[in-house]
């Protein structure tokens, strides 16, 4: 059973992250290049992890960094890749607990998992270039983690519970984070003119749309097909 | 060695499949879960400084919080 698991998961995991690689490169890696230009330029020396936005956090300079071309085109991929992965096994994990009808179902969990990674926690956080300023880093990931899942268990209440109570709590659950409100910075200020930020924030949430919808279907998809040898026992080979 | 017959071989087969219990299905949907947000985490949230640029502009492009 984990088996079909980790074959859903490891080639809808592939398959996506080169979907994703493939938009990142041509529409929203450029955008970030463009952010750097204007966070390299004015603060050379001033990293913004120097600003102690992270505790206890201690800049490396040595830490080792891609080279901007295609050694970073693929450590991006390979960050992907990892992402990807992880997001196909949890959706795969649903999936032994509520086998999908079609692969089209399988795009409907992929919307689900856009709105609890992305669009509930953009609410609060929006993608941002690199030099905008924001609140300490583990805030907002603790922040986002407990949006995130939040979202998840709302959504599943609200679908598929089967009293109207338990619904309305889904609904609340839906909204405490957001009541709550993501840590934000004292000032909020870029470095990258506004324009080129609300670019970013575009091409980052229709990306993530179009990876989501693909990690649904090609999961769902993947994981029906692996199911149809064992329950059909004319097609056992059987020898 | 022994030989199975065909007819038993695939009964076998298709009773594994189908009656995988509920509990061994949680089990495996929820290391599944667990290997999943751990992957997750490493790429997108993990602070060691390597990983975070190696996989700074999928967090940026992710809209995990990066730095």
């Amino acid at each position: 059973m984990f088996k079909r698991i980790a074959q859903t998961a490891g080639f809808t995991g592939l398959l996506a992250a080169l979907l994703l690689t493939l938009l990142q490169s041509f529409w929203v890696a450029p955008l970030i290049l463009k952010g750097e230009t204007y966070e390299k330029a004015p603060a050379a020396e001033m990293h913004e992890h120097a600003e102690g936005a992270m505790a206890g956090h201690v800049h490396d300079e040595e830490a080792w960094e891609p080279e901007n071309g295609w050694q970073r085109v693929l450590s991006t991929a390979g960050g992907n890749l990892v992402v990807a992965v992880g997001f196909a096994l949890m959706l795969a994990a649903l999936y032994t607990l509520r086998t999908p009808k079609s692969a089209r179902e399988g795009v409907l969990w992929g919307l689900a998992g856009y709105a609890v990674f992305v669009l509930a926690p953009t609410l609060g956080l929006p993608p941002e270039l690199p030099g905008t300023v924001a609140a300490d880093l583990t805030q907002r990931q603790i922040w986002w983690v407990g949006t995130a899942a939040s979202t998840a268990v709302a959504l599943a209440l609200i679908v598929f519970a089967q009293h109207w109570l338990l619904k309305v709590v889904g609904a609340v659950i839906l909204v405490v984070p957001h009541m709550v409100g993501a840590p934000q910075p004292a000032v909020h200020s870029a470095l990258a003119p506004e324009a080129l930020e609300a670019q970013f924030k575009i091409a980052s949430l229709l990306t993530n749309a179009v990876f989501w919808v693909a990690l649904g279907w090609i999961s769902a998809w993947l994981f029906r097909r692996s199911d149809a040898p064992a329950t059909r026992p004319g097609l056992n080979p059987a020898l | 060695m022994s030989i199975s017959t065909p007819h038993q071989t695939s009964g076998t087969t298709i009773t594994t499949v189908v009656t995988a219990t509920l509990s061994q299905r949680l089990v495996a949907a929820v290391s599944a879960m667990f290997l999943g947000a751990f992957l997750v985490y490493f790429a997108g949230f993990s602070h060691i400084d390597a990983v975070h640029n190696a996989a700074h502009d999928t967090r940026h492009s992710s809209a995990f919080p990066c730095h």
